[in-house]
């Protein structure tokens, strides 16, 4: 995304002093960010060598013992560890598989929509849950998937399909597959701009031409409006990829219950855990540090792939 | 231009095609979809202005039942809610207007392709995106720095965020001409002028865009709120949505095993939370859609 390349502009080869002059008030001005970054960003950086010691919060920096890898070590021994780290892994390929999708169909069948209005109100619509915090989220899903008196047990029951309430949420299967499909839900509207913005710059020749030749509307769909958005659905699915490692906390603490801790312990729950709860700062440094380097070489990874392509890379 | 191809395209459209079956199983798909997003808020609303015996009796689904608003009287009588919603709004103002300031102060002059070391500061503000120190460096230097368990804990860490200020940066890269300030800078205007009397004033589309997603960033999160801080006079509305919820989880699950029907908050006064937390987000938010949908395609346009 940031094109940091330096291009041979004029100004760059002016000296310093004559550039402080003309643009001391810009210097001054990124001041301000600068050291925010440095101090909030940059400064918790040294923090990082605990994940290389044992360290104790009553010893400090400086009493602690250094230990090398072994804090690595007992983290991928760490059955805890494992379990998290497979969730996440997991979970996440999981999401990827069911929510990629989702946001390039619907963009594909709100295009076709010939109602402007019904189109726009249908967008709002569908945007807003984007809009809505996980505890949001999480409390109304609660209210309707309760096993005793969840509104769709109660649907489903007055229906007589079910003669019990189905545990959505309170039990570890379907617990999965409740996250995955909110998780869905909460981004497949919003998910549809991009794609949106794509097709709009499809050719409307290419359509007609196309309607001449008797393609009928799925036909148009599959052969124009999916091609011409492809290099948006490739760099699209690259960025995703570079996010397996990660976890969103609020999303998994909003669906958080006993029942479901096989599944829903995952990486950034374990950091909370061990790290703010059990004070085991050392091993939560050392997966985090993990989870972000992983992140890290994920996404320069996708973004050398992306640009192997052909695509517009992400860097 | 976009506008005038869509319109030619349906109009065309229209011309050879007339309403169809496959018409209709779009606009089903579609609206199956919005129901998903509807249903849902209006069943908790329902059910936060229904009496709690017409709600235990399974009776609410998408109106209330016995109208009332004893839920809402409870919810705003307890101070420790009215007071999360004051402290939210309060910190989501701050975090706003300083954000917006720190996000302008980096987007500016990085936008300028003469500044001399700009290749360097972008590079030292764009980190921060890709790699971060994760949650026990920061608690620990937060912690150290003295803003732990206080009100900037919630604000200074995050008014920088490098997403903002690459879209900011983008749309002064592809709005502003570069000739318009060259020649003020000729007639002698300082940097501080141009970007008050005529680049701002030409951004204010963008300015609006980046402000909400300040807002509804700083308005939703509590993950922060849950690491960094302790005292309960600091906990944003969200923070307590989230432990209402915990909290209801919890009993859920227990009453599932015991077999009792025993809750922690009766289901109408945790609905009408629910909205109260909602409701806020719910009334601005057709407004802003907009501006969210353009600061969106912004930042996917790439220098």
């Amino acid at each position: 995304m940031a094109k940091t390349k330096a291009k041979p502009v004029k100004g760059t080869t002016t000296p310093w002093s004559k550039a402080i002059k003309r643009d001391w008030q810009l210097y001054l001005m990124v001041l301000i960010p600068l050291v925010l970054v440095c101090v909030f960003v940059y400064g918790a950086y040294p923090g990082l060598h605990m994940a290389f010691m044992d360290y104790k919060p009553a010893k400090g920096y400086a009493g602690s013992e250094w230990v090398g890898l072994q804090t690595f070590q007992k983290i991928f021994q760490d059955a805890d560890f494992i379990r998290a780290l497979r969730n996440s892994i997991v979970f996440n390929i999981l999401d990827l598989l069911v929510g990629f999708p989702m946001p390039i169909i619907l963009a594909l069948m709100l295009n076709e929509l010939r109602f402007q209005k019904f189109k726009k109100v249908s967008q709002t619509i569908l945007y807003m849950p984007h809009f809505l915090s996980w505890a949001i989220i999480g409390s109304i899903a609660l209210t309707m998937f309760k096993p005793s008196s969840g509104l769709v047990n109660t649907l489903l029951m007055n229906v007589g399909v079910i003669s019990e309430g189905i545990p959505f949420l309170n039990e570890k299967w379907h617990w999965a597959v409740t996250y995955l499909l909110i998780g869905v839900w909460q981004s497949m509207g919003w998910g549809t701009i991009l794609y949106l913005a794509a097709i709009t710059g499809i050719s409307a020749d290419l359509y007609e031409a196309a309607m001449i030749d008797g393609a009928n509307r799925w036909k148009r769909m599959w052969y124009i409006a999916l091609p011409g958005i492809k290099s948006t659905i490739i760099t699209l699915l690259i960025m995703n990829l570079g996010k397996v490692m990660g976890s969103n906390f609020e999303r998994l603490k909003a669906f958080e219950n006993s029942m479901v801790k096989d599944f829903q312990y995952q990486l950034a729950i374990y950091i909370y855990n061990k790290g703010l709860s059990n004070q085991k700062y050392s091993m939560a440094t050392a997966v985090g540090l993990f989870q972000s380097l992983v992140g890290l070489v994920l996404v320069l990874l996708t973004d050398r792939i992306a640009k192997a392509m052909g695509e517009n890379g992400l860097l | 231009m976009a506008k005038n191809k869509e319109e030619d395209r349906s109009a065309g459209a229209r011309a050879i095609v007339r309403f169809r079956v496959s018409d209709v199983v779009i606009i089903a798909f579609i609206s199956i979809l919005c129901l998903t997003c509807i249903l849902p808020i209006l069943h908790v609303l329902s059910k936060s202005l229904s009496s709690n015996t017409a709600v235990l009796a399974r009776k609410v689904y998408f109106w209330p039942v016995d109208f009332s608003l004893a839920a809402f009287k409870e919810v705003f009588a307890d101070s420790s809610m009215t007071y999360s919603m004051f402290f939210s709004v309060e910190v989501t103002l701050i975090f706003t207007i300083l954000g917006m300031i720190v996000c302008t102060c980096a987007a500016y002059p990085l936008s300028k392709k003469r500044l001399k070391g700009r290749s360097v500061l972008t590079f030292l503000l764009m980190v921060p995106m890709y790699f971060s120190a994760g949650i026990i460096p920061q608690y620990l230097l937060y912690f150290n720095l003295g803003i732990y368990d206080t009100m900037w804990v919630l604000i200074l860490p995050l008014i920088y965020s490098a997403y903002n200020m690459l879209i900011m940066k983008n749309f002064f890269l592809t709005t502003i001409p570069e000739s318009l300030e060259e020649s003020a800078f000729l007639d002698g205007a300082s940097n501080f002028q141009i970007l008050f009397k005529i680049v701002l004033p030409l951004c204010k589309p963008i300015l609006a865009t980046l402000s909400l997603f300040y807002a509804v960033g700083r308005w939703n999160s509590y993950a922060d709120n849950m690491y960094y801080t302790r005292s309960s006079d600091l906990k944003m509305i969200q923070y307590k949505l989230y432990q209402l919820v915990a909290a209801a989880a919890e009993s859920q699950t227990s009453s599932l095993d015991t077999g009792s029907t025993i809750e922690s908050t009766p289901e109408v006064l945790q609905a009408a939370c629910v909205m109260f937390a909602t409701v806020p987000i719910l009334i601005i938010y057709p407004f802003v859609q907009k501006y969210f949908v353009q600061g969106t395609m912004v930042g996917a346009v790439k220098e």
